[in-house]
This record gives C-alpha cells, sequence and structure tokens, in this order.
C-alpha cells in the first residue's frame, strides 16, 4: 500500500513512538487516511489520542517512526521548505511587540514578500476573519477571539492552500467559539482551501466538516472515519436537523467504543 | 480611582527614609567623634561642657564620621567652587571614573550579548563556556584588578583602557546570563510558529529571539553599568591613585581626610543613581516602541 499522490495528505499505516524515560509511549499507530482537495477534516478524540500529534508531523514539527505520509506529494519536510501549508496554534501565538497587521506580515517578511504585496494581503486577510480597522492594534488590545481570528488571518496571509488548525477556538467561550465556527465556514467557502481541523467538540466537529476523524488513545489510532452527509451551506440552525444528531451520535459512539473511559 | 500623585507616591514616602537616616546620622556622630573631643579636653586640664562637646564633634577637621552638613559642604566646595579641569575637582575626577565606566559598560554589554547569542546558538559553546564565564566571578575582583592594570601595562598599555577592561570583566556577566535566559525565553509555539514558515536561524534571531529578549537585556544593563562604576572605582585604586573617585577614596585614606572619602562616596553613589536612571529610561522608551500596555 503506497500514498496517494492525488491527495493533499495521504498517510499510510503511520506511526510515532516517543521514546520517553519511562520508556516508548505510542503516540499513533498505524493511521491510513486520505484527505482531498477541499475538504474539512476534523479530527476529534480525547487527549492522547494522536490528533495533535498527527497534524504536527503533516506540519513536520514531529517525525513519524512508521509508515509513509505525502503532503501535496511530497514529504512533509519539502512541504514546509514550499510553504505549503498555514498552521492555527491551541493560542493565537502573536508576537506582542507588533502590532495585528505587523503579525500578519511576519510570514510575508520572511517569505520574502515586497511591502506592496505585504500591505496588499494584509488588508485582504484582515477583511476576510472581519477584523478591518484593527490592524494598528497590539495583541493586548483585541479579546481573545479577535486575537486567534488575527492568527488565522496570519496563516492566510501567504496563501498556502491547506490550512492546519489545532483546536484553535479550544480556550474561546462558547458564543465566541459557534461565532467564529460559522465565520470559518464561510471563509473555507470563500477561499476553497483544504482545512485539517483538531478539536475535542462533537458538535464543532460535525458542524464543520466534509469529513471527522475518529481517534483514541493508549496507543493513538484512528477508529472512525466519517464522511458528512451534511451540504456544504450550513446554517447554524443545522445542527438541531436530525441528520446533524445522527452524525453527531456516530462520532458518539466511535468515541465511546474506542475509549474505555471506564478503566 | 486610583490617581498616581507625586506628592503621595514620591515625595513623602522617600523624603521621610531621608530625613530618618539623617537623624540617626547625626546621633552617630556624636557618639562617634566624642571620644576624641573628651581627650582633647583631658590632655589639656579642663572640663568640657555638653553642648560645647555636640557642637565639637559636628565640626572636626578628621572626624571618625563626618557630619552631613560637612559632606555636603566638601561636595559643594570640590565641584562648585573648583574649575572641573583642577584636580582638585571632584567633577574632573568624576569624569575620569565615568568614562572608564562607560567605555568598560560598553564593552562589556557588547561581549556579554555576543557570547549569549554563541551559547545559545551552538551547544559546543553553551557546554564549555557557561562554567567559565560563572568562574570567572568567583576570583575577587580586588586580587585581579592590579594583575590586570600590571600584566597590560607591560605591554604598553596604559591609562583609560585597563580599567574599563576591569569594568568589562564584571559587568559582562550579568548580561551573559540575562541574554542567554533572554534568547532562550521565546516560547514552543513561538518557536513552531518560525519552524512552519520554513524560517532561516538569522530570521528567528531578528524576529523573534531579539526582541523577545529586550526585558531581560535590560534588566541586566541595570545590574552591569552599576557594577561597572564598581569595577572602574577599583580599577583606580592600584594604579597609585592618579585620578579617579578611587584616587580620591586612596588619597583620603592616606591621610585621613575622612571627609573627602564620603565626598567621594557620594560621588559615586550619585552616579550610579543616574546611570541605572538613563538605563531605565531606555528600558522604559524600548518597552514603549515595542508596543508594551501600560
Amino acid at each position: 500500500m503506497t500514498s496517494n499522490p492525488a491527495s493533499v495528505v495521504s498517510a499510510r499505516n503511520l506511526g510515532l513512538t516517543f521514546q520517553t524515560s519511562d520508556g516508548p509511549v505510542n503516540a499513533l499507530t498505524g493511521v491510513n487516511l486520505d484527505v482531498a482537495k477541499g475538504d474539512f477534516v476534523s479530527f476529534i478524540g480525547p487527549s492522547g489520542c494522536g490528533k495533535t500529534t498527527f497534524l504536527r508531523i503533516i506540519a513536520d514539527l514531529e517525525t513519524p517512526t512508521a509508515g509513509a505520509i505525502t503532503v501535496n506529494g511530497m514529504t512533509p519536510e519539502e512541504a514546509r521548505h514550499n510553504r505549503a501549508y498555514g498552521y492555527v496554534f491551541q493560542a493565537a501565538a502573536l508576537y506582542p511587540w507588533r502590532t495585528i497587521e505587523k503579525n500578519i506580515a511576519l510570514p510575508l517578511e520572511i517569505m520574502g514578500h515586497s511591502g506592496h504585496e505585504q500591505k496588499a494581503r494584509i488588508e485582504r486577510t484582515l477583511e476576510l476573519v472581519n477584523l478591518t480597522g484593527f490592524g494598528k492594534k497590539y495583541p493586548w488590545q483585541l479579546s481573545g477571539g479577535m486575537q486567534q481570528r488575527a492568527s488565522i488571518a496570519r496563516a492566510l496571509a501567504f496563501d498556502a492552500d491547506l490550512l492546519l488548525m489545532d483546536e484553535p477556538f479550544g480556550a474561546l467561550d462558547e458564543i465566541v467559539r459557534d461565532h467564529l465556527n460559522e465565520q470559518l465556514l464561510k471563509l473555507w467557502a470563500r477561499t476553497d482551501k483544504t482545512i485539517c481541523f483538531v478539536t475535542h467538540s462533537i458538535p464543532e466537529a460535525v458542524y464543520l466538516s466534509t469529513k471527522i476523524v475518529v481517534m483514541s488513545p493508549r496507543p493513538g489510532r484512528v477508529t472512525d472515519i466519517i464522511e458528512s452527509t451534511l451540504p456544504r451551506e450550513r446554517p447554524l440552525g443545522i445542527r438541531e436537523t436530525p441528520e446533524f444528531l445522527e452524525i453527531a451520535h456516530r462520532v458518539r459512539e466511535g468515541l465511546r467504543a474506542g475509549h474505555s473511559y471506564d478503566e | 480611582m486610583y490617581k498616581p500623585s507625586f506628592l503621595r507616591d514620591k515625595l513623602v514616602p522617600i523624603s521621610t527614609v531621608v530625613l530618618l537616616l539623617i537623624a540617626v546620622w547625626y546621633v552617630a556622630v556624636i557618639f562617634l567623634n566624642a571620644p576624641f573631643e573628651r581627650d582633647t579636653a583631658a590632655r589639656a586640664g579642663t572640663e568640657i561642657a555638653y553642648s560645647d562637646l555636640v557642637r565639637n564633634t559636628m565640626a572636626q577637621e578628621r572626624p571618625v564620621l563626618p557630619a552631613p552638613h560637612q559632606v555636603i559642604a566638601e561636595i559643594w566646595d570640590t565641584t562648585v567652587n573648583k574649575a572641573i579641569t583642577s584636580k582638585r575637582s571632584l567633577v574632573y575626577h568624576a569624569w575620569i571614573t565615568l568614562s572608564a565606566t562607560l567605555l568598560g559598560f560598553g564593552i562589556g554589554a557588547a561581549l556579554g550579548v555576543l557570547l549569549a547569542v554563541g551559547i545559545v546558538h551552538n551547544r559546543a559553546m553553551d557546554r564549555s563556556l557557561m562554567p567559565w564565564v560563572i568562574a570567572s566571578q568567583t576570583i575577587p575582583i580586588l586580587a585581579i584588578a592590579p594583575m590586570i592594570i600590571v600584566v597590560l601595562n607591560a605591554i604598553g598599555i596604559a591609562g583609560l583602557l585597563p580599567k574599563a577592561l576591569i569594568s568589562t570583566y564584571l559587568s559582562f556577566f550579568p548580561v551573559v546570563v540575562g541574554m542567554v535566559k533572554g534568547l532562550r525565553s521565546p516560547e514552543t509555539i513561538q518557536l513552531d510558529l518560525m519552524h512552519t514558515y520554513n524560517a532561516s536561524a538569522a530570521q528567528t534571531f531578528w524576529k523573534l529571539r531579539w526582541p523577545s529578549s529586550m526585558p531581560y537585556l535590560f534588566t541586566s544593563l541595570k545590574v552591569a553599568v552599576a557594577i561597572s562604576l564598581v569595577g572602574a572605582i577599583v580599577g583606580e585604586l592600584p594604579t597609585g591613585a592618579v585620578a579617579g573617585l578611587g584616587a580620591r577614596l586612596l588619597a583620603g585614606s592616606y591621610y585621613g581626610q575622612t571627609v573627602q572619602i564620603w565626598a567621594a562616596l557620594f560621588m559615586a553613589a550619585a552616579l550610579a543613581a543616574v546611570l541605572v536612571m538613563v538605563v531605565g529610561f531606555a528600558h522604559t522608551a524600548v518597552l514603549k516602541r515595542m508596543g508594551a500596555k501600560p
């Protein structure tokens, strides 16, 4: 079995074992997954299931110890050298000494875009995340939700086709999270990006995704892959429909099957 | 709502402490200088009245502890009443010490930053250099200062530079330690971000490590500038007391000129306070430019 070069992300029998002082830890074993262009894939599971680890392998922040993975048909390292993806971390990780627009300019400076080009891109991405007019503010002057939106703008600024998001709304309250989920879907529809999204919220995963990857810990593995039957156009109200609840039910079942909470 | 007030927050508490210290000082002057007055009176075979005794203890030429007003008069006399080019001017001596301090501080800060950059970026330097940096500060400066002066003099270097190098010897240390911590202060997530951009080591340094280290840099510079002054004064002691605040201290102790010693001490303290304040202002200005929360 070899990886599929047509996929944006293609993993075959992928595994990662960390060597710790307490002995080896299987963070991830036997993952087979294909992410097609334009997919919105959510990774859901309890902590320790390897969902963040998988995202970090795609981003070349971790190196797998078993199996094969390609990103845009290349190794993750080559993909990183080609700046194939934008990464959104759990925390906004904005540099506090830079204004919002300077934070968005950071990857552009590193990648050598001209000042003129930077300006245009900053304006465009600020507009995409609804932060027009906040460019001159410093991060501490913005709320947590706005900071996270700025960090998404930063990940979008250099036009990578793949967006990797590691629980980006995990630290935000539910009202803000709902709002940002809706905005993220709109943004996804407008930009036609492929998104890999780590979460531990079932409603969030079902609401956002075209494909839901259910994972379980010890060892970290994939227990179910659910293709969503929901339409791409999703108003917030879709979360009360029977179709939505059915998918949510299947995710919950998958989580329960793969994990013994009673241990 | 709490409103800052100069009178309540600064003037009243500070002046209270100063007045208290001056009061304690005057009491100490009477106690410490009284034996000399009693001895003099006994030798002359006279009795001395208590009020005379108190007055005399504050007007001795070579008191054990000079009174504050004597020190102030001496400072006034040697700063305002003397041309600053005169060898009797305290300003002249302070400038000699200050120039060595600033040169040594400059070299020390630059050396400290360079060493820290090396230590953070190179594992071999991290392992091999840090123990020596720490060991260097365990040698008493009083022991090594004459050696530096003598050795440099032997190879034809004299004057400002040897003194400055003693300042450097003391001041590079807090800068190395502070900057190593500062350059390592970025969070993993901030470094990971640079990694995802495929940023070069130089880009990561200038765009992340260097700005992150600014608060650490200025905190260590405050310590460094103060001990630079100590280094310059110590460096003046073995040069045969030619010029500088160290020379004033040494000359004062040779001739029992305690008033002169205290005046030089106060000048050194004032100089240190001004230097630390200047670094503090620079700190505030830089942080303000970096968008710090007011």
